[in-house]
């Protein structure tokens, strides 16, 4: 388990790591904090011929609050993203969810647009953009482009970006007033990729849904009022749309079962704390 | 391979046939392991896939494809038992209960990996090779045979301590062979540290199981006789020295239970797994996994409360020294004092309460209990009962358990103590400096304990090593045997010093002094040192007081019996563990409310590593009940291989546990002391089961208990799929890996035009994704070379592509195979050509692919969803090159788009 | 700043434990390898080359770290604390060594360097943890000997002399 040769380049302006990626389009790709990355170089699976480091890049390490967004720079890790005081406030709902990425050792070094560029279908960061409509600030040597979350992703790790683009940052939308957000997730063990992980937004005339895990990419949907019945039937289309397979962690079924229950559960919790 | 006479090759390495994902094909020596690595990759292997089999049973049917083309079947040993007289007492009896089990595979995925470092001296003809091997050293002869060297050309070093091993370190064996003859093909040292990747799909696995296990039960539970069936699954090779798995057990089939009337099939398969051998628990959780399972049903059939079938059952403790029916001599126990101690002292009747509060208010809350015997120091001859007693008396006899300790005296008089065991963390030294300083009457710190293991030069035997729990009775009881030997001859140094009489002598606070006359003393030093430096001084037939070695093995320890009765252990604890658990029923999670252990192991030589090995080995058992399973696909594929798939628990898993005690000190070791090591392993993964059981009102129950199967057994039936959404066929069972797809169409067009499309290599390289190159072979046979992947995740494959089956203009089979580094895949397609009578024509597809390999091992969460990506490519591309797209293709596009998700 | 070249050996330069320290590593060289076998570390265990096991773990510029997870090439100007930093003197344990010494919070201690790590950091921004974060932070690593519950105790136990000690 030893990664293959690659060269390194250790960017100190992003257009720097722009023209490289422009210079090397697929071949290239970009370290932030290498939490999923070194796995597959480790594990050979994944071949680059050149690693652009953009960690170095003062302009990316921030977060700001402009427009009724908070912006996530590329180079801002988990760990200080969860630290920000006003996160809570800001974005409930990623909040709630990045403790349940990764542990602590990783949260450390991982970066909240990373998360988004790997595109696992069960991470708990791409569910929360999904769930709040967020959207992706690409970026290449010739333009800028901002992408909405539900375009975004694709399929297991892929997305929208092309090859000479990067994430610059992550668009969440910050809580409304009178909105309430809960999520929650199953895994085998805490701290592992989700089985299903549901993020749910109560807003004063809407209730939406989303759901990690199950398909190829997370995917949220607008849900009836809670009373009645029909929300049941409405989380069992859900369920059923989503494509869910076996694998050796779960069935499809259980994973269905996710989606009904628990969605339920973080539906109600959304609603009971809009504030 | 214990005597067993099958004709198989047990190899190291593959030759020309691979029967196993992870057995070696090449070995690559570099600089460094990013080199070697390198090479690896530059290496093409072709492999024509066979079919594989991997369930025990199929393996096990009289027309299962055979592993080994040498033999006549996969079943390599099948012996039959009977003691006293089953058939009469299951004829006998009002009630028969049985229960089914499969018992999976896990390991015990020790935090280090295998260490080799190998050298080669080829003017002596000697191997010197260093290893974190953990024993027993019978494998030593084993190594040094496959080595083709006498066993003084083999010198075998042990680190004075390695990181863990539970058993799995013994698997290092075939390693050291390999790189042993590497480093003598290189001319120079080759060292080879394992990574993980290798150690989950290759290094050691205990054994899957498949056991039917029925009992003759009277009406107040009592067992009148036990027929078990065990076939067991040791994977593609026999590695000595299994099936010491099935046997090791064979004493104690009857448990903590006074049951006379037994029988038992035992069969040993084949299958296309990685061999299995040493894991901590070693044969115990698979058969106390049916056992009290059994116990549990018998309880739950007859409506009778299950504590009380155990209590109805026990052996009493006036029957000790017990033999039981299949021959294992007890040493001691008070069973029925250690249950009612825990009942009482673990608030059984809390959790009772607790129980009945949460079924009212509609929770799901159970209680499990487990009563096991378990066993430690294995008799060295318990293997031979997998020989007839014929074929035992042609072989000799084999028994006993030999222990190893030596102590020396150096010429300043301090100790040291050197034992033929290998610690991977179980506390040697702290144990052994307190046992010797207590009968030298020395403080523990002044008592200097080594513990490398060199074969060329220490004193050791084929029972050697860290195993069966036998460190604190055996080779600290060997230690202790020393010490007092030593002792003996230092008192008579001693005494001839202080004229006294040596029983007189007392040996403490580093002095040796008269009992009667307290001012006659000597420093303990000084006495020590006396062979050293006036050996003219030294009682004459007392001898030279310098080093003393103790080879200790038990009498008790016989060899099976001409009836097969085997004694297969020197000791036997008790462990009763009962445990209250919660299932939620929104996650099928289970909660652990309370979890009691109550241990016998004998005298407790240190109650600190006491209570680590109960905690470690508590938290294994967890992790075997609720996360660990070392998964296989039906086609052979290896799936847990990695930490995100081999599930360990960790911290936040893991619930308090009360730990409770009794000391029942065993007759038969030096110390009193018995194994404690291996217990939790055996109980506490029926225990959990048993009361989830419980919570959830069922009957068949198989490990691993995950939320899933859980969620399933605690819900309703699921609610249908909307209308218009197909259900999806369920996989025909767990392991089934085959992805399948079909597809109907209607294209403008005659099939003739669509089979000519059909037929042209240029068409057919357009279908395959990422084609680099389409060589014709023959008319019907195309190779290229492919580029394939999802995201980042890319590999270049060489692709093989066969049209079969031809039915020109009607139907064609189309057939393929890639292979590469990250592993392999293929499939096969039918498609069929219907004329509708209007110009146009209905294409009908059937497909099913496969993914194998490291792609399966490393990556199956998210690869098996890139391999139907793919998949979804080539039927894509089909669909495009059939012409104009209509809309049956258009409506499957969508599903696979919707399904599989596709580039954009 | 000029691209690193595959397949060549270029200088990193950090601090480790408090020095200096320098070596030639290729970019695809990770840092546990480098300390391990560069620069002779070998308190640093490795144990799944994945990020799961968290045996690797080290501390960069204040934060944990799966040095698994980590190239050489990435720690250049960084100050990096390991296992070999943690006691005062080589023969005296630091706080939490004790610690962990007392309660048998270690058997085989393979997994041992690396939780020592984490906690050590942990503990630095947590005078007062409870047992509940302890644990998620001990969720990041694998221990398969001790079960866990002696760790948590000689962590606990460790605060309490930490602040004790913060105290005089």
């Amino acid at each position: 388990m030893k990664p293959p040769p690659f060269a390194y380049l250790r960017a100190e302006s992003v257009e720097q790591a722009l023209t490289a990626l422009r210079q090397h389009g697929d071949e290239a790709r970009i370290l932030a904090g290498g939490q999923s990355l070194l796995p597959m170089l480790n594990m050979r699976l994944t071949r680059p011929a050149i690693l652009i480091d953009i960690m170095r890049i003062g302009a990316l390490r921030e977060a700001t609050v402009s427009n009724g967004m908070l912006a996530v720079g590329a180079g801002m890790r988990q760990a200080s993203l969860l630290g920000r005081a006003s996160l809570a406030r800001e974005v409930p709902l990623l909040a709630a969810s990045l403790p349940w990425v990764g542990h602590y050792q990783t949260r450390a070094r991982g970066t909240v647009c990373g998360s988004v560029a790997h595109a696992d279908p069960s991470a708990e960061i791409p569910l929360c953009l999904i769930a709040l409509s967020g959207s992706i600030r690409l970026r290449s040597a010739r333009k800028r482009r901002t992408v909405p979350a539900e375009t975004f992703f694709t399929g297991t790790m892929m997305t929208e970006r092309a090859d000479e683009e990067m994430i610059e940052a992550v668009l969440l939308p910050l809580a409304k007033p009178g909105c309430g957000y809960a999520f929650a997730e199953a895994a085998r063990r805490h701290g592992d990729f989700a089985i299903t992980a549901c993020a749910a937004v109560a807003e004063a005339d809407r209730l939406r849904l989303a759901v990690g895990g199950v398909a190829d990419r997370p995917v949220a949907r607008d849900l009836p009022r809670l009373d009645g019945s029909a929300l049941d039937d409405a989380l069992n289309d859900f369920a059923w749309s989503l494509g869910a397979r076996d694998d050796m962690h779960a069935t499809a079924r259980y994973r269905r079962d996710l989606v009904r229950k628990l969605g339920r559960k973080v539906l109600e919790e959304a609603v009971s704390c809009r504030r | 391979m214990a005597g067993i006479r099958a004709p198989i090759e047990a190899r190291v390495i593959a030759t020309d046939r691979v029967r196993y994902v992870g057995e070696p094909v090449a070995i690559v020596v570099a600089g460094d392991r990013y080199l070697a690595e390198d090479a690896l990759d530059a290496i093409e292997v072709t492999y024509r896939p066979l079919p594989a089999v991997i369930d025990p049973e199929e393996a096990a049917e009289p027309d299962a494809l055979v592993l080994h083309e040498t033999a006549s079947g996969n079943i390599v040993s099948e012996r039959r038992f009977s003691y006293g007289d089953p058939d009469a007492a299951f004829a006998a009896a009002p009630h028969r209960v049985s229960v089914k089990i499969h018992y999976p595979r896990n390991t015990g995925s020790p935090m280090e990996t295998y260490g080799v470092v190998a050298e080669y001296d080829p003017h002596e003809a000697t191997y010197d090779v260093l290893a974190n091997f953990q024993g027993p050293f019978s494998i030593h002869a084993v190594v040094a045979r496959a080595l083709k060297v006498a066993g003084n050309r083999l010198r075998l070093r042990m680190p004075p301590e390695s990181g863990g091993s539970f058993g799995v370190k013994q698997g290092v064996a075939p390693y050291v062979v390999l790189v042993a003859a590497a480093a003598r093909l290189a001319g120079r040292p080759v060292k080879w540290i394992e990574d993980r990747l290798e150690h989950l799909a290759a290094s050691v696995a205990a054994t899957n199981r498949v056991t039917t296990l029925a009992a003759a039960v009277a009406g107040d539970g009592e067992i009148l006789a036990l027929d078990w069936d065990q076939l067991e699954d040791c994977g593609a090779f026999l590695r000595a020295p299994e099936p010491a798995t099935l046997y090791r057990m064979h004493g104690n089939m009857t448990g903590a239970y006074a049951i006379r009337h037994l029988r038992m099939r035992n069969r040993v398969v084949l299958t296309n797994k990685t061999p299995t051998g040493l894991v901590r628990g070693f044969g115990g959780p698979q058969v106390y996994y049916a056992l009290e399972r059994l116990m549990a049903r018998i309880a739950a059939e007859l409506g009778l409360d299950p504590l009380a079938v155990i209590r109805r059952n026990l052996i009493v403790p006036d029957a000790f020294p017990y033999r039981s029916a299949s021959g294992a001599l007890y040493d001691s126990g008070q069973y029925q004092l250690a249950l009612d101690m825990a009942v009482r002292e673990g608030g059984l009747a809390e959790l009772e309460a607790r129980r009945e509060q949460a079924r009212a208010e509609g929770r799901l809350y159970g209680i499990g209990f487990a009563a096991v015997v378990e066993p430690s120091v294995s008799n060295m001859g318990y293997i031979t009962t997998v020989l007839s007693p014929a074929e035992r008396r042609k072989a000799g006899p084999k028994n006993g358990a030999q222990a190893t300790a030596t102590i020396t005296l150096d010429p300043v008089g301090s100790v040291t103590v050197q034992v033929a065991s290998v610690p991977q963390g179980q506390g040697h030294r702290t144990v052994l400096a307190q046992v010797v300083a207590d009968e030298l009457g020395l403080h523990p710190r002044d008592i200097r304990v080594i513990t490398e293991l060199d074969t060329a030069k220490d004193a050791w035997s084929i029972a050697s090593g860290n195993y069966s729990s036998r460190f604190a009775p055996a080779v600290a009881g060997a230690a202790k045997c020393a010490a007092e030997r030593l002792r003996a001859r230092l008192a008579r140094i001693a005494a001839a010093q202080l004229n006294a009489v040596p029983d007189d002598l007392l040996f403490a606070g580093g002095r040796i002094a008269s009992r009667r006359n307290p001012e006659s003393a000597l420093p303990f030093a000084r006495v020590a040192s006396t062979s050293h430096w006036a050996p003219g001084t030294v009682p004459e037939d007392v001898g030279e007081v310098i080093r003393e070695t103790v080879f200790w093995t038990p009498p008790e320890l016989t060899a099976p019996s001409e009836a097969d009765e085997t004694n297969s252990s020197l000791c036997h604890g008790f462990i009763f563990d009962f445990c209250g658990v919660e299932i939620d029923r929104v996650t099928g999670k289970a909660r652990i409310d309370r979890y009691v252990t109550m241990h016998d192991c004998g005298r407790i030589l240190h109650p600190g590593m006491v209570e680590g090995q109960i905690r470690g080995g508590f938290v294994q058992a967890l992790g075997a009940a609720f996360y660990e399973e070392l998964a296989y696909g039906e086609d052979g594929a290896f799936l847990a291989g990695t930490f995100a798939d081999y599930l360990l628990p960790t911290a936040p898993e893991v619930p308090p546990l009360d730990i409770l005690h009794i000391e029942t000190p065993s007759p038969f070791t030096p110390l009193g002391a018995k194994g404690v090591g291996e217990g939790n392993c055996m109980s506490t993964p029926v225990c959990l089961a048993n009361a989830v059981a419980d919570a959830l009102g069922a009957e068949a129950l198989d490990l691993p208990l995950t939320p899933a199967k859980l969620a399933a057994l605690a819900g309703d039936a699921e609610p249908p799929p909307p209308p218009g959404q197909e259900a999806g066929a369920a996989p025909a069972r767990t392991g089934a890996r085959t992805l399948r797809g079909e597809g109907r169409a209607l294209v403008r067009a005659a099939p003739e035009r669509l089979w000519a499309m059909l037929l042209d290599p240029r068409v057919l390289a357009s279908l395959i994704p990422g084609a680099h190159g389409v060589r014709k072979l023959s008319e019907t046979r195309f190779q290229a070379d492919v580029t394939l992947g999802v995201g980042p995740v890319k590999g270049r494959y060489k692709a093989d592509i066969e049209l079969s089956d031809l039915a020109p203009p009607h139907a064609v089979t189309l057939s393929g195979s890639i292979a590469g580094a990250l592993g392999g895949g293929g499939g096969k397609g039918r498609i069929t050509l219907a004329p509708q009578g209007d110009g146009r024509t209905a294409i009908e597809y059937r497909y099913e692919a496969f993914v194998g390999g490291k792609v399966a091992s490393v990556g199956g969460r998210l690869l098996d969803g890139a391999a139907r990506v793919i998949i979804g490519q080539f039927f894509a591309a089909l669909a495009r090159r059939t012409g104009d797209a209509p809309s049956g293709w258009r409506g499957l596009l969508a599903r696979l788009t919707a399904l599989l998700g596709s580039r954009r | 700043m000029p691209q690193m070249k595959a397949g060549s050996r270029h200088p990193v330069r950090f601090t480790l434990n408090g020095a200096p320290a320098s070596i030639e590593a290729e970019p695809r060289t990770l840092l546990s390898d480098a300390l391990r076998h560069h620069l002779g570390a070998t308190g640093t265990h490795v144990g799944c080359e994945h990020g799961v096991c968290g045996t690797c773990t080290v501390v960069i510029d204040g934060a944990p770290a799966r040095s698994c997870l980590t190239l050489a090439v990435q720690a250049e100007g960084c100050d990096i604390r390991t296992v070999e930093g943690l006691s005062p003197l080589a023969d005296r344990l630091g706080i939490l060594q004790a610690a962990f010494r007392r309660h048998h919070a270690l058997q085989c201690g393979f997994c041992t360097p690396g939780i020592l790590m984490s906690l050590d950091i942990f503990l630095k921004s947590a005078s007062s943890p409870t047992e509940e974060e302890l644990r998620d932070v001990l969720g990041g690593h694998l221990c398969r000997c001790t079960g866990y519950a002696p760790i948590i105790a000689a962590a606990l136990d460790a605060a309490a002399a930490l602040r004790e000690d913060a105290h005089v």
